[in-house]
């Protein structure tokens, strides 16, 4: 049943849609909010890749030629900071808003005002964490994972630090509650969880995760900050304390946390390769068992990111069987997509190129996974440049790669105009050919002994850099070329229809293009033409 | 830019599309090296047999990926097939992963045990970092030393030094006093640290170890051939973590006797003089060297610290306040900041000639000369 037909006697148009600055600071809608979401993560996403720039320009030869060692550090640990909690997660929850009551027929996620607030805590949280540059002793350097006792050792910016991540946290938590709400609550009748898109199953999980874990992370850093104004000494080792304890508890966090920030992405993709692939989704269910099973998992392998503390043998073991088990649900993955694709009739728009990229770049991500995930090795491995190859190829060629995916797929429904496809494929090329002359030869780097976080290095680790480099600066300057496409997208883009993509199925895809400010007033009759893909 | 780099653009530009070219990729280092010790061996082949089977899966998947795009494209023609469940297949890609991975368990448990049994050691080293320096204690023989960044790579790697890394030999792998080891015994390295986390690691023995404030790990190695083998601290430390290398040396059994013996006296001499009273020339001379061993890092040559980041002597309150906080602070460290106590690294020496050199350098002009005597009483 088409929009149309259901909301005839409707004045959309009048919609009371407020205007100026208000519609932004005060909006309670989903679509507005998701808006600002997306367009918070692209414009963190440029300072974030900018510090990535001076990491690579200083990178580029041996010696010290641009900036002091602690500025190097603090570029690294901003930069993490940056591109996690400001663009992958922001962008994920961007696509959730705009995306969950759309696809599910709700009107508007269930706690608007909630919505609000979780959105507008974020541009503060983040402009006081880059105001610690200006402060006595400069931005966080310790690293993103914030290590005791060297974080502590961090000047005037280390309260702002942790207070970050408190409001984070928080914002994290009341949107993971909103997306819960929303999507139990809110289903259009027929639409019962087994006819959920499996971007929805997959946000539905991702928000169980993130009130489990970030709850832990809020406490390990509230310890961290009591150890070094009010006396205590969680993990001070003089007074009696354990640095290892704050490891373990922020991993207890960070596992789940890396979920966080790939499941919406699997999500994503399992949307795009049915539809131009012109074939359902293969093994829907398979494909929801596994997403729970690798959320389910990821609470018991925090480990493998500390192997190298010493731990005793059993627990050495016990976390590399755990962790080793994970590639098969991920597996199972992969494969589905792969049959999803088999026998199809695929074309190659330009977020059916991103999410191909996807499904061959984090494979490879997955593989150098599960060779750091085998202990032994990982004595090797560990916290060298394989390891930075590795969370780069499953954040960017993976979690980035499949929002941006998603933006060109979804493009088109939210501004009512198609992107230019040229141009469109043409990022896409620079940026998969770029980032691969950025990540692969990384992995050289680190079997070869280059440590990771050092500002600079021996003589033979020279031209591997400076390649990587290359890459680096080709990638950063290739995503301008992103923004352009948006912006002329909304400008000049030629007229999209409400189906936009020939093999689009799904509630989404029933309603104008773009759709109206308020949408599913009346919820729509879900039968199995509708439903998922 | 340098002629020198100039060169290793055009090498790195000319490698990233000549990829035939084989033998040219030795030198840059693709791979794992395969090391000097069991461990390192094991460790390495196991290495290699994980890589050859992810190699096998990826062939298969992304084989059928791609056939899939050539095959089962519109352009084509093709229509597309509405299949879309079959429980039979997930079974067989769920067990087949199941037990490849049960195949890698194996290896990869034995190896752990084998590394894991740190027992019947011949020699101990208690391995300590500091920022941003090692420490060598060898138990058994009773005498340990600093080992730092030598002084040609600390020179070249300061911001815009000017100087060619490429000119200077091992940059940033040698140090001023290599740890050395007699081959073909086994080795115990005990390591911890004395401020924050850091990490010892010679790929040439095949793993790192953390070394942690507040804990002793145990690891251990069996060198079979003599060399110099090179690593760097592997986890971040703090401003200068790239700065603080390993070199191990290990020689015949002889040899490395003789060495353990002149260690010995070595330590002795240094300790010596603790009970004598010192001239101003004596303390400043010796104090400039261990300024520029322990201090230079952070406080910087000029004494002029890093604005934002490491506190200036010159003219402050500490370095031309009283004495006795002077002293306190060198000595006991600053708690939550990058000044360790360095009365724990120190000998009465070194404190009293550093102190004393601080106090009268840079336009700080109080005169005061600090005896080791008056360190002694405050221990």
């Amino acid at each position: 049943m088409s929009y149309a037909e259901t909301h005839e006697h409707h004045h959309d148009d009048h919609d009371h849609k407020p205007t100026g600055l208000g519609r932004w600071l005060f909006s309670t809608n989903h679509k507005d909010i998701g808006t600002m979401y997306l367009v918070f993560a692209l414009i963190m996403f440029f300072i974030g890749g900018a510090m990535a720039m001076v990491v690579r320009a200083e990178l580029f030869q041996p010696g010290m030629q641009y900036v002091d060692p602690q500025f190097f550090n603090a570029m690294t640990t901003m930069h993490a900071l940056v591109m996690i909690f400001g663009v992958i997660m922001p962008a994920g929850v961007g696509l959730a808003n705009w995306m969950v009551p759309m696809m599910i027929g709700a009107p508007d996620m269930a706690l608007p005002r909630m919505n609000n607030m979780s959105f507008w805590i974020l541009p503060f949280a983040f402009t006081m964490l880059l105001a610690t540059f200006f402060m006595e002793g400069g931005a966080p350097a310790g690293g993103w994972t914030m290590y005791p006792p060297l974080i502590t050792q961090l000047g005037d910016g280390f309260p702002f630090l942790i207070f970050t991540v408190h409001f984070l946290g928080v914002s994290s938590i009341m949107g993971a509650i909103n997306i819960i709400a929303t999507i139990f609550n809110m289903r259009a009748p027929g639409m019962g969880f087994m006819q959920l898109p499996l971007f929805v199953w997959t946000w539905i999980i991702t928000a169980f995760l993130l009130i489990a874990s970030m709850p832990v992370l809020a406490g390990a850093v509230t310890m961290l900050l009591t150890d070094k104004y009010f006396g205590t000494s969680f993990f001070i080792a003089a007074g009696g304390g354990d640095p290892v304890m704050f490891q373990h508890i922020f991993w207890f966090f960070g596992h789940p946390e890396v979920y966080i920030l790939i499941l919406p992405a699997f999500g994503i993709v399992s949307q795009i390769i049915p539809t131009f692939s012109r074939k359902p989704l293969f093994g829907y269910e398979s494909m929801v068992y596994a997403t729970a099973a690798i959320a389910f998992l990821s609470f018991f392998v925090w480990a493998h990111h500390m192997f190298t503390v010493g731990m005793p043998l059993a627990g050495e073991l016990f976390f590399m069987y755990a962790t080793m088990s994970i590639a098969v649900p991920t597996g199972v993955k992969v494969f589905n997509w792969i049959a999803t694709m088999w026998r199809g009739a695929m074309t190659f728009e330009t977020p059916m190129l991103f999410a191909l990229s996807f499904v061959f770049l984090f494979s490879i991500g997955g593989f150098s996974g599960l060779m750091l995930g085998i202990t032994p090795a990982d004595f090797q491995y560990h916290d060298t440049y394989f390891v930075v190859a590795h969370f780069h190829y499953v954040l960017v060629t993976g979690a980035l790669f499949a929002l941006m995916g998603g933006a060109y797929f979804w493009l088109p429904k939210w501004t009512g105009h198609m992107y230019d496809e040229k141009l469109g494929q043409l990022h896409f090329w620079l940026s998969v050919i770029s980032v691969n002359v950025l990540f692969f030869p990384q992995h050289f780097l680190g079997l070869a002994g280059m440590p990771r976080r050092i500002p600079d290095y021996a003589v033979q680790f020279t031209e591997w850099n400076m390649i990587s480099s290359v890459g680096g600066f080709v990638f950063g300057i290739s995503q301008l070329l992103f923004v352009w496409v948006i912006i002329k997208c909304i400008r000049e883009g030629k007229k999209a229809d409400e189906q936009v993509w020939e093999g689009a199925r799904g509630l989404e895809w029933t309603l104008p293009s773009p759709p109206p400010f308020h949408t599913f007033t009346i919820p729509p009759k879900v039968d199995e033409a509708t439903a998922h893909s | 830019m340098s002629a020198g780099y100039m060169k290793k653009i055009r090498g790195a530009v000319i490698s990233l599309f000549v990829l035939a070219a084989q033998p040219a990729w030795a030198e840059y280092g693709l791979n794992m090296p395969e090391g000097v010790t069991p461990l390192s061996r094991n460790i390495y082949d196991l290495h290699m047999l994980i890589f050859y089977i992810c190699c096998v899966i990826a062939a298969v998947v992304f084989g059928v990926m791609f056939w899939s795009i050539f095959r089962h494209r519109k352009s084509r023609g093709v229509k597309a097939a509405q299949f879309h469940h079959n429980t039979t297949v997930e079974i067989i890609w769920t067990a087949i992963p199941m037990l490849i991975l049960v195949l890698m368990a194996i290896p990869a448990t034995k190896s752990l045990i084998l590394i894991e049994s740190t027992g019947d050691s011949d020699l101990t080293i208690k391995v300590t970092g500091h920022q941003w320096r090692w420490h060598y204690q060898y138990i058994e023989e009773d005498f340990g030393f600093f080992s730092s960044l030598a002084p040609e790579s600390n020179e070249a790697r300061q911001l815009k030094s000017g100087i060619d890394p490429g000119e200077i030999e091992n940059y940033l792998l040698e140090v001023d006093n290599p740890v050395v080891v007699p081959v073909n015994t086994k080795i115990r390295f005990m390591t911890t640290a004395s401020d924050v986390i850091h990490a010892w690691w010679v790929p040439a023995l095949g793993w790192k170890r953390d070394s942690i404030p507040g804990f002793i790990n145990e690891s251990w190695a069996i060198i079979e051939e003599e060399g110099t083998y090179r690593g760097q601290c592997a986890e971040l430390c703090g401003r200068d973590h790239a700065f603080m290398p390993i070199v191990l040396k290990a020689v015949s059994e002889d040899e490395y006797y003789d060495w353990a013996g002149d260690m010995m006296v070595a330590v002795m001499d240094a300790e010596a003089g603790a009970d004598r009273e010192w001239a101003m020339d004596e303390l400043m001379e010796r104090g400039e060297q261990v300024y520029s061993t322990f201090c230079v890092a952070c406080h910087q040559v000029n004494g002029m610290g890093i604005p934002g980041a490491f506190k200036p002597l010159v003219g402050s309150p500490v370095t031309t306040g009283p004495l006795d906080g002077h002293i306190d602070t060198v000595m006991n460290g600053v708690a939550g900041t990058a000044m360790a106590p360095f009365g724990m690294q120190l000998n009465d020496v070194d404190v009293a000639s550093v102190i004393t050199y601080e106090r009268n350098s840079w336009g700080n002009d109080l005169g005061d000369l600090v005896q080791p005597s008056m360190i002694a009483e405050r221990r």
